[in-house]
């Protein structure tokens, strides 16, 4: 999504507030935004915790700041200056962070983000912005850059199967349909999912959602997937994150206090900070049993039918 | 001018709201505000900002600001009660004087840096002062604020270190010693200059000076200092006073200040 990325801040830079701060990266990814916002494009240098509160300040005066660098990097380094100069202030600082999950595969665990949203969502007034496919990144960071308080953009990298079609941005959008339980996919996970649940039959085909806007409270489900899900009664959660602060619990609790907890209920989510053996996304992902084929198991040991 | 008998009046207005709430920190509070109602009194201009990055010194904010008639004698009553706006330290919102709360230490120099280099961007007169404590400079934060502020030549910005030598559980120099700081400031891209954080007319000489770089002033001040029986004693970093100390620290308050002629 880096491409995306580029090209959307770009665009977003003919806005003459806008600064942009990077934590010393972007190196053959960022070039033309450098180039094209000149002096409002600050190398702050590998110090996290300065770039963060600098960008609170010029938040203050009324700039619109832009912050950058790998995720756990944007959000745990200065996480508390995220919270005292940023949010303690409602001041409208836009986080980016790349990599988000296990983004960073191979690289090891100091460069995982697994728990970023649901650390951040602690905050007063935090908004979450997880891009499902490359082609959302334009809106959402139009969206961000509206936003009146402060955000974090967890960025990954699209995977929906050859010659999908992706439907329009919406925090919500439902990618495949059928009479199956209903799987709702936080961020890119979604799309991986979707060539195995079109191989499935339709009568029993899984109905997925995607939600790339956090907390639930500030984007409610839409009245089809509220539906779906009070009908079929079987709802399988899919993040990569931990469970802990996670979206999984953020939406149980919230059927716990309707009472709309529906009979059966499976959540997939990161398993793991440190492991044995290290890999790619994929291979993680699988570890965590967050693959499209654990996605399937799972559905089927909660006793759906497929 | 900044009138010695306005900083004599605030000192004992600072004691008598610090005594009536039962709250400590009043060292730290003595040592910083010569310099602060200087800062004030005598520099700080309508497009100006002031940070605090020293938080535990609110106290001396609040009675600055009620030397200049921004908070009242209500107020500073209220000062550590319920419903107050005057929290232990700094607040986030409530006082039109005080930009960001603080008091965690090793962000208020971000903040200034990043108000100054906003102010260029922007192409927006003003100056920023920031004070810090020197306990502070432990903060690799406040390393990066410093390099940032080098780095980008940010000549709006004046950084005052309140270099009373005593922290929260020792002095400076038992806990991690820099001694002396200004030889390790100086080592930065920036225009330092030590003075007597109690010396009115060296502190007027050091912030007249101009600058195309960001400035430090590394003040050699004293805890406590204008209450004889405080002065660089490590408890009055925290202890509140009892009737007896309170009685006594405001029969000594008077003159303590050097006020020759600039």
């Amino acid at each position: 999504m880096r491409k995306q990325l580029c090209d959307a801040l770009v665009e977003r830079s003919a806005y003459p507030s806008m600064v942009f701060l990077t934590g010393d990266l972007g190196f053959m990814a960022l070039e033309p935004l450098q180039k094209a916002m000149g002096s409002r494009f600050i190398n702050a240098g590998v110090s996290e915790q300065n770039m963060v509160s600098v960008a609170a300040a010029m938040a203050r005066e009324g700039l619109e700041p832009w912050v950058y660098s790998i995720a756990p990097f944007c959000y745990a380094r200065p996480f508390e200056q995220i919270r005292n100069d940023v949010a303690f202030h409602g001041l409208p600082v836009r986080l980016i962070g790349n990599g988000g999950g296990y983004g960073y595969g191979v690289m090891g665990p100091t460069h995982h983000a697994i728990e970023d949203y649901g650390v951040l969502l602690t905050l007063p007034n935090m908004q979450v912005f997880v891009p499902v496919f490359d082609e959302d990144v334009p809106a959402i960071i139009a969206r961000a850059g509206e936003s009146k308080g402060a955000c974090y953009l967890r960025l990954g990298r699209g995977e929906p199967p050859k010659g999908f079609s992706v439907p329009r941005y919406a925090p919500w959008r439902q990618l495949t349909d059928g009479a199956g339980p209903v799987v709702i996919a936080v961020g890119p996970l979604a799309g991986t999912y979707i060539e195995a649940l079109l191989l499935t039959p339709e009568e029993v085909r899984p109905c997925l959602w995607s939600v790339a806007e956090l907390p639930l409270s500030m984007h409610p489900m839409p009245e089809a997937l509220v539906r779906q899900i009070a009908q079929v009664q079987s709802l399988c959660i899919a993040e990569e994150h931990v469970a802990r602060g996670g979206f999984g619990s953020e939406l149980a609790l919230h059927f716990a206090l309707t009472g709309t907890m529906p009979r059966r209920i499976v959540h997939l989510h990161a398993l793991a900070h440190r492991y044995a053996r290290y890999g790619s996304q994929h291979y993680l992902r699988k570890q965590s049993r967050l693959d499209p084929q654990s996605l399937m198991s799972a559905i089927q040991d909660s006793g759906s039918t497929l | 001018m900044l009138k010695i008998d306005a900083l004599n009046k605030t000192r004992s207005r600072l004691l008598t709201m610090h005594y009536a709430s039962g709250v400590g920190h009043i060292g730290g509070n003595l040592s910083v505000l010569d310099s602060m109602m200087l800062v004030f009194h005598e520099y700080l201009k309508t497009n100006d900002r002031f940070i605090l990055s020293k938080g535990h010194s609110a106290g001396a904010l609040y009675a600055t600001l009620w030397s200049l008639g921004r908070l009242t004698d209500e107020d500073l009553k209220t000062f550590h009660k319920d419903n107050t706006l005057l929290a232990g330290h700094p607040p986030s919102e409530g006082i039109k004087d005080i930009a960001f709360a603080t008091g965690s230490l090793g962000h208020g120099l971000s903040l200034a840096a990043g108000t100054a280099l906003a102010w260029r961007i922007q192409n927006r007169a003003g100056h920023v002062f920031c004070i810090t404590s020197d306990g502070e400079w432990q903060e690799g934060s406040t390393w990066e604020a410093l390099i940032f502020a080098q780095h980008h030549r940010l000549n709006n910005l004046t950084v005052l270190v309140d270099h009373n030598r005593l922290q929260g559980f020792g002095s400076t120099e038992d806990v991690a010693s820099m001694a002396p700081l200004w030889e390790k400031l100086s080592g930065f891209d920036v225009t330092v200059d030590v003075v007597d954080g109690h010396d009115l007319p060296a502190l007027r000489a050091a912030l007249n000076k101009t600058s195309s770089k960001a400035r430090v002033l590394v003040m050699q001040t004293v805890k406590g200092h204008g209450v004889v029986f405080m002065e660089n004693k490590m408890q009055w970093h925290y202890l509140p006073m009892s009737s007896d100390e309170y009685h006594l620290a405001l029969s000594c308050t008077d003159g303590a200040s050097k006020v020759a002629s600039p």
